[in-house]
């Protein structure tokens, strides 16, 4: 209860009888560094539950960027590359044309993915590279402290947007899944989000469709995620998935964007 | 004796990546060496199944790279000033993630988008790290096609030995021009597993991780320490270089790639005007063959050093003498090429008819 102290201490409450998740072995059991409340560990959490599930952890590649999840390799206990801000779909072409064979991902955010990475992620895409990109969308620049973002939304405030990103003079929050969706090499673009259980169960459902595309070799697949930065927001992890909700997802609206073709 | 064939330096260089079995070859067009992309994309595919991709830009090709490398195969690039210029970035992430690849750089009149025309404007770029961060690629440089062909196999041997990008510093020149030369046999694309490459975690085994990324400083400056280490074995392993009529020259040219042929030719004139001139030619840029400047430096009364650009191996050059001797640059820039007769009449002025 608000205020209040409760004599509990955590071994209390941690207990296996008591646990209803566990960590899936793909994930390694380490602190993340990650601020508390922040999407990113939940994403790390479904993303290797799917590479578990799918039995592909000796199998798959990853791609770390540069943002809050440079250190991605830290967690998931599989082969990764850690590429230059922006360059992750380079990184992974490169990978992926040698390793056909294996399943490659990038883990990006908006800046690396949408900014400073934006022609490798459309050339890539444009290519039709048969890999999955996991773009982690929080409107907002997390590890260098809240800058605005290609997809920061009209009117928010950041450190270099102190008085609401002014489209007239930033540019417009920039829509990547929809800016790509119509190109003939991509085969699968879907926003989800990790706010709530049921968006968290959704976005693990999206991640594994996307790999099983890879497996058929559809294409290029973005798995956008809408996240929260409750630090840089200066919320609290309950505020920013609120905020997630009922500001960015009515701008970002949940779903798929494009789903392969079926063949008949 | 080899296959031999009249090739273009950029086509022997092409035809030598094939035969070397690279897996992949990462690039983008510019002028002087788009022939590579071209023939590659012709030939490469077909014969040996070895990837030929364009890329979006230099900065992707070299990217691209990076993933390719890491995960254990031969991957190249080439390109020309501007284009070496974007790949500065993802040159400084391979060095520090160790990884191995080659390079060519065309090298062209610059800077700035400059000319097309054969320059050596991009000696201090290639050989000082260009990058940022304390780092040295391994430089080649060629003097003729022969050699445009040779180095490919050597740089990747090179590289892999020393899990370190390995550049080809050449000039516009030296892809263009069509020369005889012995083309190496065929070998086979290796599919070698290293114990490094992101291939898939073992199943018995550690994960792998490329990575340039060290927020410990203490960690970063063991890694800073590892890549010096790895510096020093270079510099006394790799270094490379030819010399002509050391014995009893009181004179010595020095240039590298192209230029060090006009000189040799310029060398030849100056002694049949009874000049007894010397010749160095460095062949690793990196690691810098100090060692035969500083043997020759007290013997001779100077040191020429020619240069298609404003007087930039010059530096490494009078660090090798420590002022022994006179050591004096001439140079042309912006895609001039120097003539023998102009080298040995700036020689006279700079040399004969000052003493």
């Amino acid at each position: 209860m608000a205020g209040e102290v409760l004599d509990v201490v955590a071994e209390d409450i941690v207990r296996p009888e008591n646990l209803v998740y566990r960590r899936p072995s793909a994930l390694l059991d380490v602190d993340m560094h990650y601020c508390p409340g922040c999407g990113h560990s939940t994403v790390h959490k479904i993303f290797m539950e799917v590479v578990e599930e799918m039995g592909i952890q000796h199998d798959i590649i990853g791609v770390a960027p540069v943002g809050c999840s440079v250190f991605a390799y830290n967690y998931m206990d599989i082969d990764m590359q850690q590429a230059a801000h922006g360059r992750a779909c380079a990184v992974a072409t490169g990978i992926k044309r040698m390793l056909p064979d294996k399943f490659v991902f990038t883990y990006q955010g908006d800046g690396d993915l949408a900014a400073i990475g934006g022609n490798e992620t459309l050339h890539a895409a444009n290519r039709g590279e048969n890999f999955l990109v996991i773009f982690i969308n929080n409107a907002i620049y997390g590890m260098t402290s809240g800058q605005m973002a290609p997809t920061t939304i009209d009117g928010m405030v950041t450190t270099t947007s102190p008085y609401g990103r002014d489209p007239k003079t930033m540019g417009y929050p920039l829509k990547f899944g929809d800016l790509i969706a119509p190109l003939p090499g991509v085969a699968y673009v879907t926003r989800q989000a990790v706010n709530t259980v049921q968006n968290v169960r959704r976005a693990k459902k999206a991640l594994q469709r996307a790999l099983e595309y890879q497996k058929q070799g559809l294409g290029f697949c973005l798995v956008e995620i809408v996240s929260n930065c409750p630090s840089n927001w200066k919320m609290t992890p309950v505020e920013s998935n609120k905020y997630v909700q009922n500001v960015l997802i009515p701008f970002y609206p949940l779903g798929d964007i494009k789903v392969p073709e079926v063949k008949k | 004796m080899g296959e031999v064939k009249l090739m273009k330096g950029n086509e022997a260089l092409a035809e030598a990546a094939i035969r070397a079995g690279v897996d992949a070859y990462f690039g983008y067009p510019i002028t002087p060496q788009s022939e590579v992309i071209e023939y590659l994309s012709r030939e490469a595919t077909k014969r040996t199944g070895m990837l030929v991709l364009q890329a979006e830009s230099e900065v992707a090709a070299i990217n691209m790279i990076y993933g390719a490398a890491g995960c254990g195969k031969k991957a190249m690039t080439t390109s020309s000033s501007p284009g070496i210029s974007l790949m500065q970035e993802g040159l400084s992430y391979i060095a520090s993630a160790e990884l191995p690849c080659l390079l060519a750089n065309i090298n062209r009149g610059g800077p700035g988008l400059g000319t097309i025309q054969p320059a050596q404007g991009d000696y201090f770029q290639t050989t000082k790290g260009g990058g940022h961060g304390d780092y040295h690629l391994l430089v080649l440089a060629p003097y003729n096609v022969q050699e445009m062909a040779d180095f490919v196999k050597l740089g990747f041997d090179l590289a892999f030995k020393y899990r370190n990008p390995v550049m080809i510093l050449a000039d516009g020149a030296l892809g263009q021009m069509m020369e005889k030369v012995e083309l190496p046999p065929q070998l086979p694309r290796e599919n070698k597993e290293y114990p490094w490459a992101t291939t898939g975690k073992p199943k018995n085994g550690e994960r792998r991780i490329i990575t340039s990324l060290h927020i410990q400083p203490e960690k970063m400056e063991e890694i800073n320490l590892r890549l010096q280490r790895k510096y020093k074995q270079m510099e006394a392993e790799e270094v490379r270089y030819q010399t002509k009529n050391l014995e009893d020259a009181e004179y010595v040219f020095t240039a590298f790639g192209l230029v060090s042929r006009i000189a040799l030719k310029a060398m030849d004139i100056g002694r049949q005007k009874g000049y007894k001139i010397g010749w160095i030619r460095p062949i690793t840029l990196y690691p810098f063959p100090k060692k035969i400047y500083a043997e020759i430096a007290p013997k001779v009364k100077g040191i020429l050093d020619i240069e298609m650009n404003a007087g930039q191996m010059v530096e490494d050059v009078m660090l090798s003498v420590q002022g022994k001797t006179r050591v004096e640059f001439y140079g042309r820039m912006g895609g001039v090429v120097p003539t023998p007769d102009e080298i040995l009449e700036n020689f006279e002025k700079m040399f004969i008819k000052g003493e």
